[in-house]
């Protein structure tokens, strides 16, 4: 889009504003762009945030991403990858670490679906 | 586990670095300020109102021999940028960096990072930087560690939190003690084409994880500036993008004093750059009172000289003064013509630390106009006005990713006037488009540190979630999985092996990596440009230079000639024992020498030789007005300007002199040299030559030519009283020691030794073998400040 400058004629509303005026209006419209960010943020995941939640749990990158994709495969990513670990665990009285193993190397993903009934 | 002290004279053992990393844990997490001084503090002869704490080893200023070598510390941290892409390359580098006033490491990534969906392990190389890995961050931070301890300062490592795997990259600098990154959801959006749902939604999560860390957060909003057509007009637009990020991060927990703006200074000569970048500047530091500014260098117009772009950094460091800055960057002088190279890094330092204390409390004798029709204010105001306007009719379209995906960022108007030509990008699309899915309503993620919705078991502590799982690795650091290399042959294990390969003992230039082999030259041709170059690269070639290219060019006049630079590399190491070095002369303490004069008596004649009338030198070196050595209680025979060797020889037998002194400063015909020959040969004719130590002086005067010339020391250019009277005393403090268990002529002879070992050393010189490191630094201009 081409649009000469027609700053003048659009500044009009702003012109009466003291500066603290003027300040405090910018941060208001920032307000307002943002809330919709962050709204988006708190109520969606992505596989690199699913990855990162494995790290914290004690995977390494490689277990993590397996995990992941399978998760993704599975419609299972928005359940949390690392709940999906957890809950393998606490079902089966394994430790999470031997939970997520197994299913890093593909294995008990048919017992999770169930678990949470069985996906999507 | 801390790994081995450094030790000044000792080079950085990456071998020792490597040593143990499995076990390597960071000692601290978080970003550190630097230590302020009350204004008032004394350093040396002068006093300061914007330091803080000196270094306990650094490199000062050159100058700073004037001033008893005082090297003031800005109060505000220095960043240097490195990326070299081989991470042991680069902590040599760092370390380098630190000795001249850097505490803010900024690591780059290598090219191509932020597309890659997940995190790299090992230490493959890197292009125009390196491969952010848990062993390269591990490494980085244990040789940061070292060399904190070794200046006396801590230091801020730094990388990106950028790209498609931000959250991750975010939970291993967290876990690794990397205290500061750039963290801007806009620049995945704008310049890497990540799709825009996925960079927020990933965003929030990194931002959390930075805010445990304690560490700096650092905006994009520079590479606005920096990808513009018409860089300057980008102002108004950049304090949108700051505005974004900066709520961005409030609202998802992060604290203001860890929110840093990247801002730059739009523009440069031969704009006219301050009544430009000035108003923008205070504008934007009183909009976003609260935050935190890191001040970058402009890297929109730099070329490829350095002279140029060195003046356009000396100016944005005039702005930071003028205004303030928390963090000041330091953009290399050539970075517009390859990636920095060791030395450059060196230079960008030293020009901040020069400009920040030459500035020194500015503003206590210069004010900004803050005159409401002056035409800072006025521009300031209007600065501010246009970006109420932006962010006006991005809600007026339906809000962020709508204004993007028509093109609203980057548009080289100044906004409200559009060019066209911003860079438009479909919220559907990009870099990992369709991969975010919404929270189902049991959503869990049994971690600390992280954002949004999280649907925990009844009876967790919200703020230890990892209760559920026996401690996350933040709370659990043990818990922490270490992979060392995946690759088997791309890694710094193969690349050091490749490196001691090499004949042992041989040496070669480098100006990025190990054994690179890079020099320059630079040359002038009365020549034409073209015709310049082309003559300077043949040059280059006949000297044996292989891979010539010319690296910069600046016509002096159309037709009467042009300055070229030149690199290349030597097809030659240089064998270490073939060395033959200066004998050192390294300063006694005043009260050691005065110690060793009153308790022995020392006389020295001394005078100008030959038809020289030249006396300022050497008086400096006796006079005690002038800190000379009879300060020192040595007794000195002056017997003038233009004396004939004959006279101070005499002189020298009648008051039993331990040594004469000469100075020499016309060097026309050799002059210099046959004086001192002469004095050497007359001496030995007269059978003083074992008693009296010769000593020559002069601008012109070497160790070297003295030596050659029969004389026992040379001093040139810069010497001072202290410098000679060390040496006499050192000498006469061997000979005497010598004179118990040695006879003969020649003992302690320092010119017959010298002379000896140079034909030696000519003799084994010879080319040698190129290492195997083919290894071209290439040229990726501009591309390292992009962050």
């Amino acid at each position: 889009m081409m649009r000469p400058d027609d700053f003048e004629e659009r500044r009009r509303h702003l012109a009466g504003m003291s500066d603290e005026e003027l300040a405090r209006y910018f941060w208001e419209l920032a307000d307002r762009v943002v809330q919709p960010l962050v709204d988006l943020a708190r109520t969606h995941t992505s596989p690199s945030i699913e990855r990162s939640v494995l790290l914290r749990m004690g995977f390494s990158s490689l277990e993590a991403k397996a995990i992941v994709d399978k998760c993704v495969e599975k419609g299972l990513l928005g359940k949390g990858a690392g709940h999906v670990v957890w809950k393998l665990a606490s079902a089966r009285g394994m430790s999470v670490r031997e939970a997520g193993v197994a299913l890093a190397e593909g294995r008990m993903w048919d017992e999770v679906a169930g678990l949470f009934g069985a996906g999507r | 586990m801390g790994g081995r002290k450094l030790c000044p004279d000792e080079k950085l053992d990456v071998r020792e670095i490597l040593r143990d990393l499995e076990h390597y844990r960071p000692r601290r997490r978080g970003w550190v300020w630097r230590e302020k001084l009350p204004p008032g503090t004394s350093l040396g002869p002068f006093e300061y109102q914007q330091i803080s704490r000196p270094l306990e080893r650094s490199v000062p200023l050159p100058a700073a021999k004037h001033f008893r070598g005082i090297d003031p510390q800005p109060e505000m941290v220095v960043t240097t940028e490195i990326a070299s892409g081989r991470f042991e390359d680069d902590i040599r580098r760092m370390r380098m960096a630190a000795w001249h006033g850097a505490d803010h490491i900024m690591v780059i990534r290598t090219t191509g990072q932020s597309h890659f969906d997940g995190l790299i392990e090992g230490t493959p190389e890197g292009v125009g930087g390196v491969p952010i890995t848990r062993k390269q961050v591990r490494a980085t931070r244990k040789a940061l560690d070292l060399i904190e301890d070794e200046v006396g300062r801590p230091i801020n490592f730094h990388s990106y939190v950028s790209g498609v795997a931000g959250p991750e990259i975010a939970v291993l600098f967290a876990e690794e003690g990397v205290n500061g990154a750039h963290q801007d959801p806009q620049y995945n959006v704008l310049y890497r084409n990540v799709n825009m749902y996925r960079s927020f939604v990933d965003a929030a999560v990194a931002k959390t994880l930075m805010q445990w860390a304690g560490m700096a957060q650092i905006d994009g909003a520079h590479n606005a500036n920096a990808t513009a057509r018409e860089a300057w007009k980008v102002m108004p637009e950049l304090m949108v993008q700051h505005a974004i990020n900066c709520v961005y991060s409030v609202k998802v927990g992060m604290a203001k004093e860890n929110i840093c703006l990247s801002t730059v200074p739009p523009t440069a000569p031969p704009a006219p750059e301050m009544r430009l970048d000035l108003p923008y500047a205070v504008a934007l530091r009183r909009l976003f009172a609260g935050y935190r500014f890191r001040a970058q260098m402009n890297t929109k117009y730099i070329e490829s000289s350095t002279r140029e772009a060195t003046v356009t950094h000396a100016l944005n460091l005039m702005l930071s003064r003028l205004t303030s800055a928390d963090i000041q960057s330091t953009i290399t002088p050539d970075e517009g013509r390859n990636v920095p190279w060791h030395y450059n890094n060196i230079a960008a330092l030293d020009t901040a630390k020069q400009l920040l204390v030459g500035l020194d409390g500015l503003r206590s004798m210069v004010r900004l106009d803050d005159s409401p029709d002056g035409e800072l204010e006025r521009k300031a105001r209007e600065i501010t006005e246009r970006a109420v306007l932006f962010l006006e009719e991005i809600l007026d379209v339906g809000g962020y990713f709508e204004a993007v995906r028509r093109g609203f960022f980057v548009d080289s108007g100044m906004y409200p006037e559009r060019n066209g030509d911003g860079i438009a990008r479909d919220p559907e699309g990009g870099v990992a488009a369709g991969t975010i899915v919404p929270r189902d309503p049991d959503y869990m993620a049994p971690v600390c540190a992280h954002f949004g919705e999280n649907h925990l078991p009844e009876g967790t502590r919200a703020d230890q979630p990892c209760d559920l799982i026996g401690g996350c690795t933040l709370c659990n650091p043990e818990k922490i999985v270490y992979i060392d290399e995946l690759d088997p042959t791309d890694n710094v294990e193969s690349r050091l092996a490749a490196l001691e390969a090499g004949p042992p003992g041989v040496v070669y230039p480098e100006v990025e990596w190990a054994q690179d082999r890079v020099v320059t030259m630079t040359m002038f041709w009365p020549l034409d440009e073209a015709r310049a170059e082309a003559a300077a690269l043949e040059t280059a070639r006949r000297l044996g230079l292989e891979e010539p290219k010319a690296i910069h060019k600046e016509v002096m006049h159309p037709a009467e000639g042009t300055l070229v630079e030149v690199k290349g590399k030597v097809p030659f190491g240089i064998e270490l024992a073939s060395l033959r070095i200066p004998e050192e002369h390294k300063t006694l303490s005043p009260d050691e020498i005065r110690g060793f004069v009153k308790e022995r008596g020392v006389k020295v004649v001394a005078a100008t030789v030959g038809q020289d009338e030249h006396s300022v030198g050497l008086r400096e070196i006796l006079d005690i007005k002038h800190g000379g050595i009879e300060g020192f209680g040595i007794e000195c025979h002056y017997l003038g300007t233009s004396c004939p060797v004959e006279k101070l020889v005499n002189a020298a037998i009648e008051v039993g002199a331990d040594a004469i002194l000469i100075s020499t400063i016309i060097t026309h015909a050799d002059v210099h040299r046959m004086n001192m020959k002469k004095l050497a040969d007359l001496c030995v004719e007269k059978g003083i030559r074992d008693k009296v130590l010769l000593v020559a002086g002069g601008t012109q005067v070497t160790w070297d030519i003295a030596a050659e010339s029969g004389m026992d020391g040379g001093f040139g250019r810069g010497t001072r009283g202290i410098d000679v009277a060390s040496f006499l005393v050192r000498k006469l403090r061997e000979k005497e020691a010598g004179a118990g268990n040695r006879t003969g002529p020649g003992a302690g002879a320092g010119a017959g030794a010298g002379e000896g070992e140079g034909a030696r050393a000519r003799a084994r010189a010879r080319a040698g073998e190129g290492a195997a490191t083919g290894a071209d630094a290439g040229a990726e201009p501009g591309a390292g400040a992009a962050g």
